[in-house]
């Protein structure tokens, strides 16, 4: 598996589905049939602009996220990648 | 149910509690459990719902589709479908596709009498049906004393078929009864040599599990064994979170260690009432019906009762002990069906108070409402049990002996708390 690179393009895996919570987000992934529990509604923010973003670097400045929490948001992105939560953005 | 583990959770800071989150309530069960029918074709003495005989007022196929429709507004994006033997329905496997083509997964359990080859090729093919198959011991013996004659040989055919049409990690579930959780190892190798993954619940004593109690709960002892597996080789197995409560030995187990009745699970039975955990089929659980104005979403966001289950819980006369935070109290329908209070011990507390409580509880404890079972007996597997744990502790003796009717009198003699011997109204 590819290591996650903050300066690629993400997107939601195709078979993700996304549950607002008042905490942050659910997420269920129903080829793995596992979940995943955003725990920020910052972090939702962030992976819903990825699909937008033309790296995950912006979709994190589009969210908000300053260079201090920067780090942060990488190694949860990096998670949800490892969980195929989140996958590469390739040629469409 | 298994939250995917909380290892799932994903966050920038980690700091704030899922738990803490959980507790409040979720916008959408998290896993909801759904009773098709209580038609079974088996008899198993142990069975939460006390199923055997179809309810004429079963759901039919358009409301169990405009439930669907609602649960996938919801995003409730898995239902975990049971009975009763839910494939008996005859459409059933029409429901299955429904909730599918609407992006709800389903998880369906079984006896295994209706996966053929054909089902088992037909279930392999599809993404998002995943099944469990239900077996009591890893051999004929214990299970069919408690699943019924010819049951065991029913399960291993249709897992055969499941491994030879390729089904990868399909589930055989065991509820741990005092006479297979020696056979653990066993179910291990089983699963292992299928290529599926073993699942182990908590026997509760609900349905007709409430008969059978006080004879098939592990001792003392079994549960400590019980940890110790679950600490040894838990990483692929199985719980359905359901043995939170032995928590209170040290070690958390993996998964979600608290109650999640109303918050982050429910049942819908057969008939469309909707209880706050599969375990707890009783009036003083019944949230309300997916029938009434509103249907489903109405109920899991506006019942009374569940409003009450996500708001601040008493601990009690638990709440002074230092295994609270680990085990919370336990399991509230495993108190509700041995007369225990439900902001005491659960009976099967690690600590022994529960034995303790016990020992003051009158005998008549709530019954378990709606009693399906077939009217006619069911070939049960005779003969002996090999049991392969020893005899049980004195202290288990003593609190099944007749004890005076103290209903209603603090669960412990110095219990000054305005709340000890609460016991949730009836709605």
């Amino acid at each position: 598996m590819d290591a996650f690179d903050l300066d690629s393009a993400y997107r939601l895996h195709p078979q993700v589905s996304v549950r607002p919570e008042r905490f942050g987000a659910l997420l269920y992934h129903f080829g793995t049939r596992r979940l995943s529990f955003l725990k920020s509604p910052a972090l939702l923010s962030v992976v819903t602009a990825l699909d937008g973003a033309p790296t995950a670097r912006a979709a994190c400045a589009q969210a908000g996220v300053g260079a201090a929490e920067l780090p942060a948001y990488a190694r949860a992105l990096a998670t949800l990648a490892a969980s195929q939560m989140i996958c590469a953005r390739t040629a469409a | 149910m298994t939250i995917g583990g909380l290892p799932g959770a994903v966050s920038p800071a980690g700091t704030a509690t899922l738990v803490e989150e959980f507790r409040s309530g979720l916008a959408a069960p998290i896993c909801l459990t759904w009773e098709l029918t209580y038609a079974c074709n088996l008899s198993c003495v142990h069975c939460l719902s006390s199923s055997g005989r179809r309810d004429p007022r079963e759901l039919s196929t358009a409301e169990c589709r405009r439930v669907i429709d609602e649960l996938e507004r919801m995003q409730v994006f898995y239902v975990n479908i049971g009975g009763g033997e839910p494939t008996v329905r005859p459409d059933f496997w029409d429901l299955v596709g429904y909730a599918n083509a609407h992006h709800v997964g389903v998880k369906f359990s079984t006896n295994g009498a209706r996966i053929t080859p054909e089902v088992a090729a037909r279930l392999t093919a599809s993404d998002y049906v995943d099944v469990q198959v239900s077996l009591d011991g890893a051999t004929a013996e214990v299970n069919d004393a408690i699943r019924g004659a010819g049951s065991f040989e029913l399960a291993l055919r249709a897992m055969r078929h499941l491994a030879r049409a390729g089904f990868a990690g399909f589930k055989i579930s065991v509820v741990m009864t005092r006479q297979n959780v020696g056979q653990l190892d066993k179910f291990k190798a089983l699963a292992d040599s299928l290529g599926a993954q073993l699942r182990i619940t908590r026997l509760r004593p609900s349905g007709r599990g409430a008969d059978v109690w006080d004879e098939l709960h592990l001792t003392a002892g079994q549960q400590r064994q019980l940890y110790d597996w679950l600490v040894a080789h838990g990483e692929n197995v199985l719980t359905g979170d359901s043995f939170f409560h032995l928590a209170g030995y040290g070690q958390p187990l993996p998964g979600l260690n608290m109650c999640g009745a109303g918050r982050v699970v429910c049942l819908i039975d057969p008939v469309g009432d909707v209880y706050a955990c599969p375990f707890a089929i009783h009036d003083a659980f019944l949230a309300g019906n997916v029938r009434s104005p509103g249907g489903f979403a109405a109920v899991w966001r506006d019942s009374e009762l569940f409003a009450r289950l996500r708001g601040p819980q008493s601990g009690g006369v638990c709440a002074s002990c230092s295994a609270y935070d680990a085990c919370q109290g336990g399991c509230m329908a495993a108190k509700f069906f041995t007369g225990l209070p439900l902001d005491g011990p659960d009976p099967e507390c690690v600590r022994g108070l529960g034995q303790r409580a016990l020992a003051l509880v009158d005998a008549a404890a709530p019954r378990p409402a709606g009693d399906h079972s077939h009217r006619t007996s069911v070939t049960r597997a005779t003969g002996p049990v090999p049991v392969s744990i020893g005899p049980r502790p004195a202290d288990v003796v003593a609190t099944t002996a007749s004890s005076p009717a103290r209903r209603g009198v603090p669960a412990r003699a110095c219990g000054q708390d305005p709340l000890a011997g609460f016991a949730l109204p009836a709605r």
